[in-house]
């Protein structure tokens, strides 16, 4: 941390008494309430959502959409922001895994560092683009490969045919979800392997390990808890994600069925309806978000705890 | 990182090794017989003929290792090809991406897209463009316009609230209050862009009634995301600021303000400023917010106060959802793909501009 004292000099008789400046108080007061104001903020998105949200709650359950109340109207809801981030995070972590691997340990040293820069580029491409990449681009791409889960896979609940003829299905959607989560865990994934103490993987290869093995030994285990704090913020962003589901994904009422329109996102319902609702579906609606919160706030602190966990049994030192 | 390998001399404890030319023969051999099975296998396409190929070798490669080199090569080689291969299946889509931008955006992109309008541009006017009977009208200024101006709103809320809590973070912070300001910066990093729009249309809800849509609320949704971005950077940026130099400002007496504002900030604003506009290129982007606080308008909107303000992505998503006209879209999905393609330049020119100023600006070390 900083030293902010003036270094003493030679100890006077009487202890000198630092000169209270209107500027110095000025300044550190005004910085102190910038620190306080995003406090504020972040307050006042709680307490705004929550005041919005309210009606939904104490509003007859018959009004709200589907008229069953909030929580039947909520739940196909949270089905599918979990079932779209969980395809998105099966696509992208082997994936983003071996990335990080191919940038840390077995890409020519001199290239590593361009290769990172090339997937962070995914990373600066903006949401929207995604969206329509993943509608006129992937989505008839893909189509047949959907065809044909639903054709030989469709005794299994998620690929029961038939398969959307556009492509437009909750399975598009994750691959898309997948492509926007891939450079934050590969980024995440590849700074830990990084950090992985050369002499350990020196060790290693000394014992006659092969490259592999040295991974498996030493990389790996050293960097577990990045890998899954590297998983558990995609899957933070993969759950709030919005664009690329609202346009990619035709939305409908809930079903098992993955390869079929149909399902929807707490997000995409909100960016779909929410600029022409007005009343109580308004309120229905920020109650959803509100959910969403809840939900992107868990998974985030505990990829937080985990971080903070490893920095004290890292053993890196 | 590789392990060099010399052929040992013969003896009980060395393994048969391949000779070192194997993969890339396997290599070769793959992708031709890769290419051979996909002309066969119902004519000749660039993706069987790179899943064959790939699937050959890894299968190839492994195999033969296993048999020659024993089973604990083979996995490594398996691992090896695997790894390569995740590599290439990441720069698929990204690819594809930028190809399909720059391929289906510039057809339409133009001095013309930059600097007109939709008003009164219909669907009927996109059916006699279809059908060559008028020149194609519509473009992208007025989106254009609003990005501009609600990003710089939202960069000028956010960066004097952001540096200065870097600031006292860094220089003035202990105890309980910097600490759950550490905390909370770390909770609003994650808060969904979605969520953020909420917010800042439940307040203006609140404040100027209910479905008040404008440009300022757009540009509060993206202070609160972008917020806790300049945050981290500033803050990174302030603490790799070497002590001698405020211990130096101390010792000639200088105030605290004067030292932090004269000494401190001056030796890190390349980096801060280099963060800022990485934030800024990160909310450039943001469309949700936008969708639910500033809304869509087909003219042109100079006041980000009043009335509903186009923004480039909220463009990009009506001419691609709700084409103009609903039997002839391509006009708006062209529309579309151009408006893409001028988001993507002004995000890569952001970061670029981003490199630039930290490599420029960058203090001299004098070492």
């Amino acid at each position: 941390m900083t030293t902010t004292k003036p270094p003493p000099t030679e100890p006077p008789a009487v202890a000198p008494r630092a000169k209270a400046r209107p500027g110095d108080r000025i300044f550190s007061r005004s910085a102190q309430l910038a620190g306080i104001l995003i406090l504020v903020i972040l307050a006042g998105v709680a307490a705004f959502l929550v005041r919005e949200a309210l009606p939904t709650f104490t509003a007859d359950p018959s009004e709200i959409d589907g008229g069953e109340g909030f929580f039947s109207y909520v739940w196909p809801l949270v089905f599918g922001t979990l079932a779209a981030a969980i395809i998105a995070l099966v696509v992208a972590t082997p994936l983003a895994l071996g990335i990080a691997l191919f940038i840390s340990h077995y890409a020519p040293r001199r290239l590593a560092q361009g290769l990172g820069y090339v997937v962070d580029l995914l990373a600066a491409i903006p949401s929207v683009v995604f969206g329509l990449w993943g509608i006129q681009w992937l989505a008839p791409q893909v189509q047949p490969a959907w065809t044909w889960l639903a054709d030989n896979l469709g005794f299994i609940p998620i690929f029961t045919g038939p398969a959307s003829a556009t492509g437009r299905t909750m399975m598009t959607a994750g691959v898309v979800l997948a492509v926007m989560i891939l450079p934050i865990i590969t980024a995440i994934a590849r700074e830990v392997f990084l950090q992985t103490p050369t002499l350990h993987e020196e060790a290693a290869l000394a014992l006659g390990a092969t490259r592999w093995e040295m991974i498996r030994m030493a990389v790996i285990p050293f960097g577990r808890p990045g890998i899954i704090s590297g998983i558990m913020l995609g899957l933070g962003r993969a759950l709030g994600e919005t664009m690329a589901v609202a346009m990619v994904l035709s939305t409908g009422g809930f079903t098992w069925s993955m390869v079929t329109a149909g399902n929807s996102t707490i997000a995409a319902e909100i960016a779909l309806d929410f600029p022409d609702s007005s009343g109580l579906k308004t309120n229905t609606l920020i109650a959803a978000g509100l959910v969403l919160f809840a939900i992107t706030l868990a998974v985030n602190m505990f990829a937080r705890w985990i971080v903070s966990r490893r920095s004290e049994f890292s053993g890196a030192n | 990182m590789s392990v060099a390998t010399k052929p040992p001399a013969q003896n009980s404890l060395a393994h048969n090794q391949l000779p070192r030319y194997t993969t890339q023969l396997v290599l070769v051999a793959s992708a031709a017989a890769g290419a051979g099975v996909s002309a066969l296998w119902g004519g000749f396409s660039i993706v069987s003929f790179a899943v064959l190929s790939v699937l050959i070798f890894v299968i190839v490669n492994t195999v033969l290792s296993a048999v020659v080199e024993g089973r604990r090569k083979a996995v490594d080689k398996l691992v090896t090809s695997l790894v390569y291969t995740a590599f290439g299946l990441a720069l698929v889509p990204l690819i594809s991406v930028i190809w399909s931008v720059l391929d289906n955006g510039t057809a339409r992109f133009s001095m013309d897209f930059l600097t007109t309008s939709m008003r009164n541009v219909t669907g009927l006017n996109d059916q006699e463009a279809l059908e060559g009977a008028a020149p194609f009208i519509g473009g992208a200024y007025h989106a254009i316009l609003g990005t501009f101006l609600i990003t710089a709103l939202a960069t000028l809320i956010s960066v004097p609230i952001g540096l200065l809590t870097s600031i006292y973070l860094v220089e003035y912070g202990r105890g309980r209050l910097a600490r759950s300001i550490t905390f909370f910066v770390d909770v609003m990093t994650g808060i969904p862009s979605i969520v953020a729009g909420l917010f800042a249309a439940a307040l203006f809800a609140v404040l100027f009634g209910v479905g008040t849509r404008n440009g300022f609320a757009g540009a509060v949704a993206l202070s609160v995301l972008m917020i806790p971005v300049v945050v981290r950077s500033s803050e990174e940026m302030l603490r790799i600021v070497p002590n001698e130099l405020r211990e130096a400002a101390y010792a000639l007496g200088v105030p605290k303000w004067r030292t932090i504002v004269k000494v401190v900030v001056p030796t890190a604003i390349s980096g801060i400023a280099s963060g800022v506009t990485l934030a800024i290129a990160r909310v450039v982007g943001e469309t949700a917010p936008l969708i639910v606080t500033a809304g869509f308008t087909s003219s042109i909107n100079t006041n980000p106060f009043s009335d509903w303000m186009m923004s480039l992505p909220a463009y990009v998503y009506s001419q691609a959802l709700r084409p103009l006209s609903g039997s002839s879209p391509q006009p708006s999905f062209d529309r579309a793909w151009a408006a893409a393609l001028t988001l993507i330049l002004i995000v890569m020119l952001l970061n670029l501009v981003a490199r630039l100023i930290a490599r420029l600006f960058a203090p001299k070390t004098g070492r």
